[in-house]
């Protein structure tokens, strides 16, 4: 009988393992790529579009263009969802906890790379919905410059709301595990909910992720309430990534509370 | 070594493991046998901890699977052909799994090479046969080298010359002195595999004991394994199941439900 030799080294897998496995994983991917490329299009073509349908130069110019925004959250969302459900729907979920069974540790690990990527990503976006609206603009309109107050913080926000998006989508995903429905609760709660909730309680609609992101994190001025009756006051910016950030959290903490629970 | 002690898993009202207890040892293969829906599968993921047992617990060397340093470098397995994303090569799934436990990248193409998938390495593994993802799934489990490897059916999707090759891959690999443990449904070909047996039937230990014990008083292995599950066979069709009608035990189960 041959002696094993070569067993393991000292010590033990750690965070940057697992995270580089999560990398691996996501960068493999080709529909990775292809969402993310399509998230920074998508926000630079509706970007556009804004530019060139604005006539108001008394406008927030730079929240306009920023709405661009929008649908490559909706897209940085569902690859959020899916870096989580594609793992239970392909069944790699057993060979990833074979490889790291520390459940939370897998799961910070998986989020931070996310985290990471989709707000490089995010930020990449952000700035080129910013120029490419700009460029845009027609009727006499200048664009506004990064130099202008609030600008650059608007552009940086819209750019940190992708990764909190995405990484409130990777929490329903954990929480979820069904691709379709995970979705479904994500596109429900982001885009839909926020009209309904805002018509039916305007006191909400500050806090809706939508509305934070339209009108407190991509502004460059406050919010002025002029007519009286119609007024939302909408958060402060600072307010308004403290309250995103919270949703994200609270997704991801639950998604681990089940995480570590639940059969695999 | 692994170590089962009292590992009992409930599934809502179904005992799926009841109290079962039994090692396994290394320098040898031990079949894990049982008719389907057993047990073994569930018994394969509560030793791996994919699963949580509600009473009782599972070791490796000594340690729950979670509290592994080093996971792949101390256990391997396959518990299911198709472990992976479809979009991903099967050689970047293997450098992700590699990446995990600080294994060399050297050891990917190794395992590649070993299993028969250099050629498709770079191909969308959604695209493999049953048989290469079966191969894919070895090549994982063996990617750590790890002392301890634990296959659920992993005959299953080979073709002939595919059984062979496993057949002796499991072999030497148990003559180098790691614990091999290996689950079948197939008597014929646990027979000629394994020299040790752990039977189950309905998550219960039938018997833990060498081959040539088992089939000692028999007519044939065949017949000592009918005589001892045919009494705790859930799924036991309407044609009589009895030694007398060898192979008839299989067909009226559920496929791959174990």
């Amino acid at each position: 009988m041959t002696v094993l030799t070569g067993r393991a080294p000292a010590g033990h897998y750690r965070f940057r393992h697992v995270a580089r496995m999560e990398w691996i994983k996501l960068r493999t991917l080709r529909s990775t790529w292809w969402t993310l490329a399509v998230t920074a299009v998508a926000g630079a073509a509706m970007a556009i579009a804004i530019g060139l349908n604005t006539i108001s130069k008394s406008a927030d110019l730079t929240n306009n263009v920023l709405a661009g925004v929008i649908p490559g959250l909706l897209l940085i969302g569902v690859l959020g969802v899916l870096t989580m459900t594609g793992e239970y729907s392909s069944g790699m979920i057993r060979a990833t906890l074979a490889a790291a069974p520390r459940r939370p540790l897998l799961l910070a690990a998986k989020a931070a790379v996310f985290a990471a990527a989709s707000l490089a990503v995010g930020e990449a976006a952000s700035f080129l919905a910013f120029f490419a609206g700009g460029a845009a603009f027609r009727h006499g309109i200048s664009a506004p410059a990064l130099s202008q107050p609030g600008v650059l913080r608007a552009i940086l926000l819209g750019g940190a709301s992708y990764c909190l998006i995405g990484l409130l989508g990777l929490g329903l995903g954990a929480i979820i595990r069904h691709t379709a429905a995970a979705i479904a609760v994500l596109v429900a709660g982001v885009f839909l909910l926020g009209p309904i909730v805002g018509a039916a309680a305007r006191g909400l609609a500050a806090y809706l992720p939508v509305f934070i992101i339209g009108n407190s994190l991509t502004t460059t001025k406050p919010q002025s309430c002029v007519g009286a009756a119609q007024c939302v006051h909408f958060l402060s910016p600072g307010v308004a990534l403290a309250v995103l950030s919270l949703y994200a959290a609270v997704a991801l903490a639950a998604g681990c509370w089940l995480l570590v629970r639940r059969d695999a | 070594m692994i170590e089962v002690r009292n590992l009992t898993k409930r599934y809502g009202s179904t005992l799926a493991v009841d109290a079962l207890s039994f090692d396994v040892r290394p320098g040898m293969v031990t079949g894990f046998l049982g008719p389907n829906g057993s047990g073994k599968s569930t018994t394969m993921r509560l030793i791996m901890g994919l699963d949580q047992p509600n009473a009782g617990q599972a070791r490796i060397g000594g340690r729950r699977y979670r509290d592994l340093h080093w996971p792949l470098r101390e256990a391997g397995a396959l518990l299911e052909a198709k472990a992976f994303h479809p979009g991903r090569s099967a050689h970047a799934y293997l450098d992700a799994l590699a990446a995990s436990n600080g294994i060399d990248r050297r050891r990917v193409d190794e395992v590649l090479d070993l299993v028969g998938l250099a050629g498709a390495a770079r191909k969308r593994a959604g695209k493999f046969s049953l048989g290469m993802a079966q191969r894919l799934g070895i090549a994982a489990a063996l990617l750590g080298d790890p002392p301890v490897l634990l296959l659920d059916e992993p005959v299953n999707g080979l073709d002939p010359a595919g059984i062979h090759w496993i057949r002796d891959l499991l072999r030497s690999l148990a003559g180098q002195g790691r614990v091999v443990f290996v689950s079948s449904h197939l008597i014929s070909e646990i027979a000629l595999l394994a020299e040790h047996l752990v039977v189950i039937g309905q998550g219960r230990l039938l018997a833990d004991t060498s081959v040539a014990e088992l089939s000692a008083g028999a007519a044939s292995l065949e017949d000592a394994f009918l005589h001892l599950t045919g009494v705790s066979t859930d799924y036991r069709g309407h044609v009589a199941v009895s030694g007398a009608e060898p192979g008839g035990w299989i067909t009226q189960r559920k496929e791959g439900s174990s």
